[in-house]
């Protein structure tokens, strides 16, 4: 760094890639990078709200260890020193678990999730736990029991949701880095609409132990990042198989970030999927896309359109499915053995308190989607409505293999819509819903898709992403692709997307330091 | 809610109505570690201390299954004559109740593990074949103790929960229903779960204690007039012993058969049996059939045993019981009934065990069924907690063939053994029992007893051989029974001067 | 199809969620609207099809049967909200299981 002291604007802009190194070459300490996102958070967080706990002390010890590790001369992994923010579905020992829902406000696991194992051992820095839709059910992370998080670029706008605290906070530099889950789109999303990147890597990836879950055979952590090495970075990190989750894959992690470093698409077969666009897709979304869409072919990419007829009903089986597994696996939120209990009088019954308590501790949607999962279970419906919802899903499946014959990559755009405005859909589940119109097929089918910043939509200035599909276990794919566009846009604009978000600079007020813009 | 029932008596009943019966068996698994996660299976000390994210449902907590306990029930379906599965899943059960941690149970549902099987099972003489219908593998919930007032569920103030059992594997073993068996339904209940524990016994599967709750027994009972399609059946649970099940399976024969003769209808519904009174009681009627949502467990893949591994469990299958008996039956050389009498004096493992340590099986079987047997009444207890051993008792037989012991100075070794003095050499020794075939010392007990009864001396010098016996009894008195009754007859005889 | 406010309290009772009479009114509207969408899925022809659980393909995915730890008592009731004598207090149970 040219100059005196590092300041903390130098400091929370860096990349992970960036800091990581400066740390590893003792230019900089793990505890002044941790400090200065500390203080990053304290300024802008009471304004962004994407944190639920932020654990000060806990961090600056952890960067401790990373600075006497080096010290000691021990060998650093990739990401060690940076800090990042995990969304609050993930078990902490050190901190609460509250999945965004007032029936685990208090709670504080036993145990650490494995994904948290790992990034601890990896010497990553758990700054905080995000914010998030609780229980994950959502795309604008309003269905938070504890106030929305809000969007960097427009603070009167949501991040997207589920995971919309953890991208809320890589993008207003508050972390480098972040962890959400996808399980309709709920990592995607956020980042399209934030202008960051976000990748669900192929379901069984990563290790859902620890992972309090929405819907078993959909969840799916992923990294959250400004750029798509660090993305890769971390997917690296954060992957691999785990003898604690049956569903996890025991199969090498994808090269992701020697793909993020190639980035090149000569040659790549590129398939832009019919069906996920045209009619309810913003137009200014549309535009941007296009515009990708012939960015990929200026770069050597060769276009097609493909068609996979199922993706039409990937929303319904959606929403058949993920109720389906909640309620089911948000039964054992009860009040008998941790979390609130409500209604307990010494008179009632275990009957009543169950209720009372679940009455009390789950908010409108989560209630919505149990009933509707409770439903879709019942004897007599099953075959009309699960049942179906499963088959559904075998065809969308054989759409994918069938586009994937003719296609390396597909694309779409990430979300139909920018970020609408708070309050919009809150009480229109049907059109929040829409959000995930086009992520969902790739959670439904199991295979792996990403989210990069494409540009701006003229209409609002917000940002648009482009979505990128690929095979199972070929999520390296996602990141040539990613990587190639990300760099041929910033050459085209001369900076990266984030530093066109007025809201970033001119009404949070950025960090101490001259220098700053 | 207490009835007090109308009942037909059982003679009558069977006289005019056909049961159908039908067992649901669970067996608790003894693998060391519980289904689904490395918590230990046994028994813990504290409660709550066997328990870990992963069996106590805590969020975020996934299962894996513990590959023992599939090999374990699949082993049981072989035994049982099953078909494998070659793909399954586990389903999950989904109702709440606090001893459930996640307020569903993992279990199976339309894809059991193994179906369609059999077991023979022996009953007054007639084989009968009990179908299999399915053997699944599931987790056990944990287990609450109601505080309050009475200590059943009604008018508890509150309970106490320990997870330690939730999460062991269990196996149920369903039958098929069983129609045919007549009068004989209740010991055909009975000899099924016997011959079910003894076999789950000789796979090492379990420990298969009823009292202990390492098997658990509900029973179905129906009944029809003659020709008629099946009754409405009720379900019974809380049978805690084979001796229970005939009586649950009884009673409900009686009570159905007078609830038909009123003109009335067998509500199906499940039954709760008492022991102390052998008479079965509606459970809480519940207001709508429960309906699990039964759907493919999420968090697990599925079970596909290949045919390899299925042989290679098939050819590590010990002697089944059934099998042993035969074998056994025919090394013996014994007849059917004898077998029987034998199973139903539960004298079996014990005569085998004897044999193997030595002594012929006709004595084996002399000893167990009349001397100990006598024994066993008299003191009340079952003949297998006699306080002597099967290796104990060939140790005894072997002294008798080798003239070291005679019947009488056995028995006294016998009681030795029962009193806790010791090893049967050492009770001999101790108790100074062993047979005087010492020449010497005999003549002179001899001399002793021809001078003490010269009339009966005379009688056999003059011939009457047979008077000779007189004198070896005067001999055995002499010696507290102890002398070698043989040679003594035969020593008198050469002392007076006579071949015997 | 088309989901009543009965029907809608029936599985507020069947999965234990105690809702007050403005939430029943509330949610019957909307559920309603959502199962028209998702119904929507019957319109798919799928004879012969066979539904997928799990996309990845996996099976027989097992753990050897050895110990592992465990939390131990004080962990695993630290957080409940009422424990006694080494076990969870729950309050009367009414149901039979």
């Amino acid at each position: 760094m040219a100059g005196g002291p590092a300041t903390d604007s130098d400091l929370t802009r860096l990349s992970a890639a960036e800091l990581a190194a400066a740390i590893a070459a003792g230019e900089v300490s793990a505890v002044e990078v941790t400090q200065a996102h500390l203080r990053r958070i304290e300024q802008v967080d009471p304004q962004v709200h994407a944190f639920l706990h932020v654990d000060g002390d806990g961090a600056v010890r952890a960067a401790r260890a990373v600075d006497e590790r080096r010290a000691a001369g021990e060998p650093l992994s990739a990401l060690a020193g940076v800090p990042l923010a995990l969304k609050d579905v993930f078990t902490t020992v050190d901190m609460p678990t509250t999945c965004g829902s007032r029936i685990l406000e208090h709670w504080r696991p036993p145990y650490d999730a494995t994904i948290t194992r790992r990034l601890r051992e990896a010497g990553v820095v758990i700054i905080g736990k995000a914010n998030m839709d609780e229980f994950a059910m959502g795309s604008s992370t309003e269905n938070s029991a504890f106030g929305p998080s809000r969007n960097p670029w427009d603070l009167g706008r949501v991040p997207g949701g589920s995971s919309g605290g953890s991208a809320a906070a890589v993008t207003a530099y508050e972390a480098p880095l972040g962890i959400g889950t996808d399980t309709g789109g709920s990592i995607r999303q956020p980042a399209a609409v934030c202008g960051i990147v976000g990748t669900k890597p192929t379901y069984g990836g990563s290790s859902r132990y620890g992972l309090v879950a929405f819907a078993s055979s959909l969840d799916t952590p992923g990294p959250l990042a400004r750029t798509v090495l660090d993305a890769a970075l971390l997917h690296e990190v954060m992957s691999g198989h785990d003898p604690m989750d049956s569903t996890s894959l025991n199969a090498p992690v994808p090269p992701v970030v020697a793909a993020a470093r190639q980035a090149d698409v000569a040659g790549l077969r590129v398939g832009v999927v019919a069906e996920l666009g045209g009619e309810g897709y913003q137009p200014g979304v549309m535009a941007r896309f296009a515009d990708a869409v012939g960015l990929l072919e200026s770069l050597g990419a060769k276009v097609t359109e493909v068609s996979c007829p199922h993706f039409r009903y990937a929303l319904p089986a959606y929403y058949l499915i993920a109720p389906s597994e909640c309620s089911s696996n948000l039964a054992r939120f009860d009040g008998m053995r941790y979390g609130l209990r409500a209604g307990d009088d010494d008179a009632a019954s275990a009957e009543e308190v169950m209720s009372l308590t679940r009455a009390a501790g789950f908010g409108a949607e989560v209630k919505r989607r149990i009933m509707l999962g409770t439903f879709a279970l019942s004897s007599g419906y099953y075959d009309a409505y699960y049942g179906k919802a499963q088959q559904v899903r075998t065809l969308i499946i054989r759409d994918f293999n069938a586009a994937f014959e003719q296609a390396d990559v597909l694309v779409s755009p990430s979300t139909p819509t920018t970020a609408f405005p708070i309050g919009e859909r809150v009480d229109d589940p049907m059109a929040m819903y829409l959000a995930d119109l086009c992520t969902i097929p790739s959670d439904l089918a199991g295979n792996s898709a990403i989210s990069v910043p494409c540009g701006l939509a003229d209409e609002d200035g917000l940002p648009v992403g482009l979505q990128v599909m690929a095979p199972v276990l070929a999520d390296d794919r996602l990141y040539r692709v990613a990587g190639a566009v990300e760099a041929a846009l910033q050459q085209r604009w001369g900076h990266p997307l984030l530093a066109q978000a007025r809201g970033l600079t001119e009404r949070i007020p950025a960090g101490g330091g001259p220098g700053d813009d | 809610m207490t009835e007090t029932a109308a009942l037909v008596a059982f003679e009558d009943a069977v006289r005019r109505y056909e049961p159908v019966i039908g067992l649901e068996t669970h067996v608790e698994l003894s693998t060391a570690s519980k289904m689904f996660c490395g918590c230990p299976a046994g028994f813990g000390a504290e409660p709550n201390s066997s328990v870990c994210p992963v069996c106590l449902g805590l969020p975020g907590s996934l299962p894996v299954v513990n590959r023992r306990a599939v090999e374990y029930t699949i082993s049981i379906g072989l035994a049982l004559n099953c078909s494998i599965a070659t793909w399954c899943r586990f389903a999950r059960k989904n109702y709440f109740y606090p001893d459930m941690p996640k307020n569903f149970q993992i279990s199976q549902y339309d894809e059991p593990l193994c179906t369609d099987g059999w077991l023979d099972v022996a009953v007054g003489g007639r084989s009968v074949r009990v179908g299999i219908e399915r053997v699944h593998l599931e987790e056990d919930t944990g287990k609450s103790q109601h505080v309050g007032t009475t200590g059943r569920i009604h008018g508890a103030d509150y309970s106490l929960v320990d997870y330690n059992r939730a999460g062991i594997p269990l196996v149920e073993v369903v039958t098929k229903p069983v129609p045919g068996t007549g009068p004989l339904a209740p010991e055909v209940a009975r000899a099924y779960l016997a011959e079910l524990r003894d076999l789950l016994r000789a796979l090492g599967v379990s420990d298969v204690r009823m009292e202990e709750g390492s098997l658990r027994c509900d029973v179905n009972t129906s009944i029809a007039p003659p020709g008629a399609l099946w009754g409405t059946r009720t379900e019974t649970k809380n049978v805690n012993s084979l001796k229970s099940a005939e009586r649950a399976v009884r009673f409900e024969i009686e009570r159905q058969a007078a609830v038909l003769d009123g003109g009335g209808r067998v509500i199906q519904e499940t039954r709760h049996f008492h022991e102390d009174s052998g008479i079965t009681t509606p459970g809480r009627s519940k207001e709508e059939a429960q309906d699990y949502r039964y759907f493919p467990e999420p968090d697990l893949v599925p079970l596909a045993p290949s045919r390899e591994w299925v042989e290679q469990l098939r050819a590590a299958l010990p002697e089944l019981p059934a099998a042993r008996r035969a074998r056994l039956q025919a090394e013996w050389g014994l007849s059917g009934p004898d077998m029987e009498a034998l199973r139903n004096a539960r004298a079996l493992d014990l005569v085998a065990d004897t044999v193997a340590a030595g002594a012929s099986p006709a004595d084996a079987r002399k000893w167990w069924l009349n001397e100990l047997s006598q024994r066993a009444n008299a003191a009340g207890v079952e003949l297998g907690e006699l306080a002597v051993t099967p290796a104990q008792v060939a140790r005894v037989s072997e002294l008798v063939a080798t003239g070291t012991l005679n019947d009488k100075l056995a028995r006294q070794v016998i009681d030795g053994i029962l009193a806790g003095e010791g090893e049967p050499d050492e009770i001999v020794a101790a108790r100074g029992l062993a047979v005087v075939s010492d020449t010497a010392a005999l003549l002179a007990v001899i001399d002793a007893a021809i001078a003490a009864k010269p009339e009966i001396a005379a009688k056999v010098r003059s011939g009457k051989v047979a008077a000779a016996g007189a004198l070896v009894g005067e001999v055995m008195k002499a010696t507290r029974g102890q002398a070698d009754a043989t040679a003594a007859r035969e020593l008198i005889l050469r002392r007076l001067g006579v071949s015997g | 199809m088309s989901i009543s406010r009965t029907e809608v309290a029936h599985l507020a009772r069947l999965s234990r969620m105690a809702l007050s009479e403005a939430e029943l009114d509330h949610f019957a509207g909307q559920l309603d609207q959502i199962l028209t969408a998702v119904a929507r899925v019957q319109e798919v022809a799928a004879e012969g099809i066979e539904p997928t659980t799990h996309a990845a393909g996996l099976s027989n995915v097992f753990r050897e049967d050895r110990l592992s730890g465990c939390l131990g008592q004080l962990a695993a009731l630290d957080q409940a909200p009422a424990a006694q004598d080494g076990r969870f207090r729950v309050p009367r149970i009414l149901a039979e299981d």
